[in-house]
């Protein structure tokens, strides 16, 4: 069974962005960037996958700016098989990240795809949800298990109330959650084999899909800053304090 | 133009999550029906047509709906989109899960987690954690929101009730079956509409710790419980407890964080809430440049002598 990985190239999660002072976005020039964590913990499930047994190839799936083959790198250097490069510039929504991805999929016919729950920089949630509908396939999102059995696959998923089992037919589309697995390192003589494994470079318009973005962004600003306030020497004066703001 | 609002709820009641999504939609301006699609959920449908400004309540009372999963719910809402301008849910992990399902289907961009509506197709949203926020506006012909709960006060209950309608549910859409879950049993408030939530973090140490010393406090302030994603990885409190950019966002009034250093993902999920407590031994610790009130001191003597203060 060959498993696809989308993944994408993001604004490394210890970074603390800065808005540009016009409203006009956030400022990405010499900003450290990284795979998305989520990511990360998808191209780890796939490898455990076929480690098992249970899968024959990974294929991770990028789609972006020239710089994302730098993404695709870094899972082949985990341990993904190849890679294929959507090379898309400015922004892709994930309705257009979907389409794409549909368009790999009927390709590649995989029996499961594996992306990260959410990207931390547009924290939109949603590519993982749409490719299912696009591909009729049932999902099993923010997952902290996966169990792959013969032709089914069982998600554990991580919900408001706890936890959540599901059963899926596959092909499936599975999104992971934090506490899905720990991503691995890649190790320096893997980072040296990653260079020789292959990226395939196609485009939206080869793939037969308009990407272009269906909402406006008019501004982007800085939150309300919230003031620091005051240090208290005990906990007593804590209470007291609490209970002069009338919360307790 | 009418707004479908999807009720959220656990098989028993309706979610205030939802009561607060609906004053988002209602802010939208179209007159707004909710649907409440699940298994015996009467009485859930009755407790959304009391809410204020309700047009009418539409039931989808169906086994095959019974655990809310994505597969069945979206081709439900899809099969009665063609009457509404906007879908909107609020963004729980259920609805998280199947508007953006839905969104595919009737081919329209979602915004997800709007915290304000600046007008009828215009909406911010946090974006990066909520170190920026962003306007969008939408030109779609229709349009598909996720609203975060926390950035909106609950609708009231309204003297009448909204007419109560069925609409008949949808073949199984199949390839997705229910096995079981595994909830968390508690008596303490729910995390999303506390008004005090005690949290802990990585520095509580152990699982044991965490229930000695978080609880208590939390039981004393009818408080619920939240914890810190390293307090979750490390297995000192439940997945659903987590606080953050990709757990839960939480604004109530009092947020007191014992041990926990500030991580921008954890603010990314408190930073909204009235007055917060700092309680930290590390007195570098990023948590205390947005606490109201911090207290530099080990939380093992802090807490203690929080609860003789409270005595």
């Amino acid at each position: 069974m060959k498993i696809i990985v989308p993944v994408k190239r993001v604004v490394d999660a210890n970074v603390k962005i800065r808005v540009r002072a016009d409203g006009s976005g956030v400022d990405l020039a010499n900003v450290k960037m990284a795979m998305n964590p989520f990511d990360e913990i998808a191209v780890e499930e796939a490898l455990r996958l076929k480690e098992a047994g249970k899968a024959t190839e990974i294929v991770a799936v990028s789609i972006g700016p020239v710089a994302a083959a730098e993404t695709i790198r870094t899972a082949l250097a985990m341990g993904a098989d190849r890679g294929i490069h959507v090379k898309a510039e400015g922004r892709v929504e994930p309705l257009a990240v979907a389409k794409l991805l549909k368009a790999v999929v009927a390709r590649e016919a995989p029996g499961l795809v594996i992306l990260g729950k959410q990207a931390i920089d547009d924290d939109s949630n949603q590519t993982g949800q749409m490719l299912a509908a696009l591909l009729g396939w049932p999902q099993g999102t923010f997952a902290s298990k996966v169990v792959l059995d013969g032709d089914h696959v069982e998600v554990t998923r991580e919900v408001d109330g706890g936890l959540q089992t599901v059963r899926l037919t596959l092909p499936a589309v599975v999104t992971t959650d934090l506490r899905l697995n720990e991503p691995r390192y890649a190790s320096l003589p893997n980072i040296m084999k990653a260079k020789k494994k292959p990226i395939e470079d196609t485009t939206p318009e080869a793939l037969g899909v308009d990407a272009a973005p269906r909402l406006e962004i008019v501004a982007t600003r800085e939150p309300a800053a919230r003031q620091a306030g005051i240090k208290v020497a005990s906990a007593a004066e804590l209470i007291d304090k609490l209970k002069t703001a009338g919360v307790i | 133009m009418t707004t479908l609002l999807i009720a959220d709820h656990d098989g028993v009641r309706l979610g205030d999550a939802t009561a607060r999504a609906l004053t988002a939609a209602r802010q939208i301006g179209h007159p707004v029906e909710i649907l409440v699609a699940g298994e015996n959920v009467g009485e859930i449908a009755a407790a959304a047509a009391r809410l204020e400004g309700v047009a009418k309540v539409r039931v989808a009372d169906d086994a095959s709906l019974a655990n809310l999963l994505a597969e069945p719910l979206a081709v439900l809402v899809v099969g009665l989109a063609g009457a509404y301008r906007v879908i909107a849910a609020p963004a729980t992990s259920t609805m998280k899960n199947a508007l953006p399902r839905i969104a595919a289907l009737v081919d329209v961009m979602q915004v997800s987690e709007v915290t304000r509506v600046v007008a009828p197709d215009t909406f911010e949203r946090p974006i990066y954690a909520g170190n920026a926020i962003e306007t969008v506006r939408s030109i779609e012909p229709k349009l598909v929101l996720t609203v975060r709960a926390a950035a909106f006060a609950a609708t009231a209950e309204a003297a009448l009730s909204a007419p109560v309608e069925s609409v008949a549910a949808p073949q199984p859409a199949g390839g997705s079956q229910f096995v079981g879950a595994d909830l968390s049993t508690s008596t303490r408030p729910e995390l999303g509409s506390a008004r005090i939530i005690v949290s802990g973090g990585r520095a509580l140490g152990s699982a044991e710790k965490f229930d000695a010393v978080v609880a208590p406090l939390a039981d004393r302030l009818g408080a619920a419980i939240g914890a810190s994603r390293a307090a979750v990885d490390s297995g000192y409190a439940p997945n659903d407890l987590q606080v953050g950019q990709t757990g839960k966002v939480v604004a109530p009034e009092l947020y007191i964080a014992l041990g926990i250093s500030g991580a921008i993902q954890h603010l990314a999920g408190m930073k909204d809430s009235k007055v917060i407590v700092a309680i930290n031994k590390d007195g570098d610790a990023p948590i205390f440049q947005i606490a109201d009130y911090g207290l530099h001191e080990d939380l093992f003597t802090a807490v203690p002598a929080m609860m003789d203060a409270l005595r």
